[in-house]
């Protein structure tokens, strides 16, 4: 692409590979410390400062799982529900808003679009207080309800976004040939774009689960009682509980509240892979 | 009206009866069936609260009694009677001037490392993005604390070469760009965005540049950095925007209070210490308020400044 020539040649090549390694490996140190300090018993972190320990231990995740009063499984599985009634949310919403803004034609379409597009960039700290004011007056503080409801109308307009985009590279040919076919507008939405989608929709189930789970703000402001709390309200009030004094089960509950993402990521990279190279091939 | 334009104006008419009565709704009622959730949304989650925020900004609300309008006072207050205030702009403003530059420097650097068709491109594009995906996360604030900390792996990695220093997370001289090196950090993002963009420039436009003998720089300077500068134009308007919300890593790492001596008190942090543990709801809806304003005008000068320096291939 470049005419760096100094990168074609072989030791040019091998240069650069060594830079690119070298400079990725300072930034995966971090997360390489954090696990191998995981593994390591308690007095040994801050002093043995090798990668591999030298006597790994499981005890940190032992501690660390059942440290707080309630165990992280319960963390896991508020965490879990929220997420999934978000995907379930974004998925639903966003895509019946999108189809609408990429295929249909209706009054005033464009101002709406706009306004979708304003939402986009409308910092979410400007609706914090009122939002909070609003579900608190309906009893929903302390549930999962302000997490997971808004979701279900559309309100991550990225989604959105994210699907026109989409939808509109898909040939309009078909949504004509499935109408002739006798499909209505609600036919020819689930039945036509949505399979045709499932790469955007993909990509939104993906983000809407990182963003949710690692949502900090919202279940701060939401969920009071310890027993409601996620991952990250856990790992907060964890740090505060050992009082900043052992950091090996800090270290091990961190490993194991990144390692959904992690596996997500690995997984979800396939099957966008697959998603793109199925939608190339048409 | 000739006997063919009357014929087929009928066919068009039983065939558009005909599709309505396939269809059931006209597409127009449709649009709006479609959008029902989203206008549900728009309505309750968005612009109802922005118009009930705007109004307590005027305010003295606390929610256990009920608001008492008192005009300008909040906005006056912020600038006027509020040292903290004035300190969270202070931090905000450095920490977006000098996170999203570097940051977009950091990704437009790897990106054109990573050349087309270079081995493990791949690899290396997921081993950059990763801490994208992570670093919004508690667990890497946390993972920060520790690294930046007084016996944290920064200070194994410069005692090793004799340098001996304190905590950088408790030193209110550094603990903001501890922030700014975790927002360094999470590059990738932007990257991946610039790796789109350079596939986008034709080849022949570096053929055309090599065949007139110009160098690496001259190509770079003169062909993708601006057939590049609406890709980084996108990326600039969006991280600035991210920039000014960022809450987490300043929450986690101070322990939620800011500090130490309040140098890491982000906006967003204030304004979360003002609303909910303070309960003054009024005065955090008007600093919610500036906040808006403050991004609406940031990007619009970003988008007047960009018609001097972002390139659309086809103007020219």
């Amino acid at each position: 692409m470049n005419t760096k020539s100094t990168f074609r040649t072989p030791a040019g090549r091998f240069l650069r590979h060594l830079v690119l390694v070298g400079f990725g490996l300072v930034m995966i140190y971090p997360l390489l410390w954090m696990i191998s300090s995981s593994f390591k018993p308690e007095d040994e972190i801050f002093t043995d400062k090798s990668l591999i320990p030298k006597n790994v231990t499981l005890e940190n995740y032992v501690h660390g799982w059942t440290a707080l009063p309630n165990s992280f499984a319960t963390f896991f599985i508020n965490s879990g529900i929220i997420v999934a009634g978000a995907i379930v949310g974004n998925l639903f919403a966003c895509s019946l808003a999108a189809f609408a803004f990429a295929r249909l034609k209706f009054p005033l379409r464009k101002l709406w679009f706009s306004i979708m597009l304003g939402m986009l960039m409308l910092p979410h700290h400007v609706i914090l207080i009122p939002q909070y004011i609003l579900f608190s007056k309906l009893g929903w503080v302390n549930t999962f309800l302000p997490l997971i409801v808004p979701k279900f109308l559309a309100t991550d307009a990225f989604f959105i976004f994210l699907m026109v985009q989409f939808i509109r590279t898909l040939p309009r040919e078909l949504d004509e040939a499935a109408r002739i076919d006798g499909c209505g507008f609600f036919g020819t939405f689930f039945r036509v774009i949505l399979p045709l989608a499932r790469p955007a929709l993909a990509t939104t189930a993906i983000f809407t689960f990182i963003w949710t789970y690692n949502d900090f703000l919202t279940p701060l402001i939401y969920l009071s009682s310890p027993e409601k709390a996620t991952v990250p309200l856990a790992l907060r009030s964890f740090m505060d509980a050992e009082s900043g004094s052992s950091f090996g089960p800090l270290f091990a509950m961190s490993v194991v509240a990144l390692a959904p993402i992690f596996g997500f990521f690995i997984a979800a990279q396939k099957y966008l892979v697959r998603g793109v190279a199925t939608t190339g091939l048409k | 009206m000739t006997v063919q334009s009357a014929l087929k104006g009928r066919v068009a008419a039983d065939h558009g009866s005909t599709r309505r009565m396939r269809r059931g709704v006209s597409e127009g009622l449709a649009g709006y069936l479609f959008l029902i959730p989203w206008f549900i949304g728009l309505a309750v989650i968005v612009v109802g609260p922005m118009v009930a925020s705007l109004y307590l900004s005027f305010t003295n609300y606390n929610p256990l009694g009920s608001p008492k309008w008192i005009g300008l006072d909040n906005y006056t207050r912020m600038f006027t009677a509020d040292p903290r205030y004035l300190k969270a702009v202070r931090v905000t403003v450095t920490y977006v001037v000098l996170s999203v530059p570097l940051q977009l420097v950091f990704a437009l650097l790897l990106a054109l490392a990573l050349d087309k068709g270079m081995r493990a491109l791949n690899f290396y594009r997921s081993v950059y993005y990763l801490p994208s995906l992570l670093g919004g996360s508690v667990a890497i604030a946390l993972l920060w604390r520790q690294v930046f900390g007084d016996s944290g792996l920064v200070n194994q990695v410069l005692g090793f070469f004799g340098i001996h220093a304190g905590s950088w997370i408790g030193d209110p001289d550094t603990s903001l760009y501890t922030l700014v090196t975790l927002s360094v950090w999470m590059f990738g993002a932007p990257m991946i965005i610039f790796l789109a963009g350079l596939r986008q420039i034709p080849t022949m436009y570096y053929e055309a540049a090599m065949v007139d003998g110009a160098g690496p720089l001259r190509t770079f300077f003169k062909i993708t950095l601006p057939l590049l500068s609406p890709v980084i134009f996108f990326n600039l308007i969006l991280q600035t925007i991210s920039a000014f919300q960022a809450f987490t890593p300043a929450y986690v790492v101070s322990d939620g209070t800011g500090g130490p001596v309040d140098s890491t008190l982000f906006y967003t942090l204030y304004l979360y210490q003002e609303g909910f543990p303070n309960l003054r709801m009024g005065y955090a809806s008007a600093l919610a308020w500036v906040l808006l304003a403050v991004i609406g005008i940031i990007t619009a000068i970003n988008f007047v400044v960009s018609k001097y320096w972002v390139f659309y291939g086809d103007e020219g």
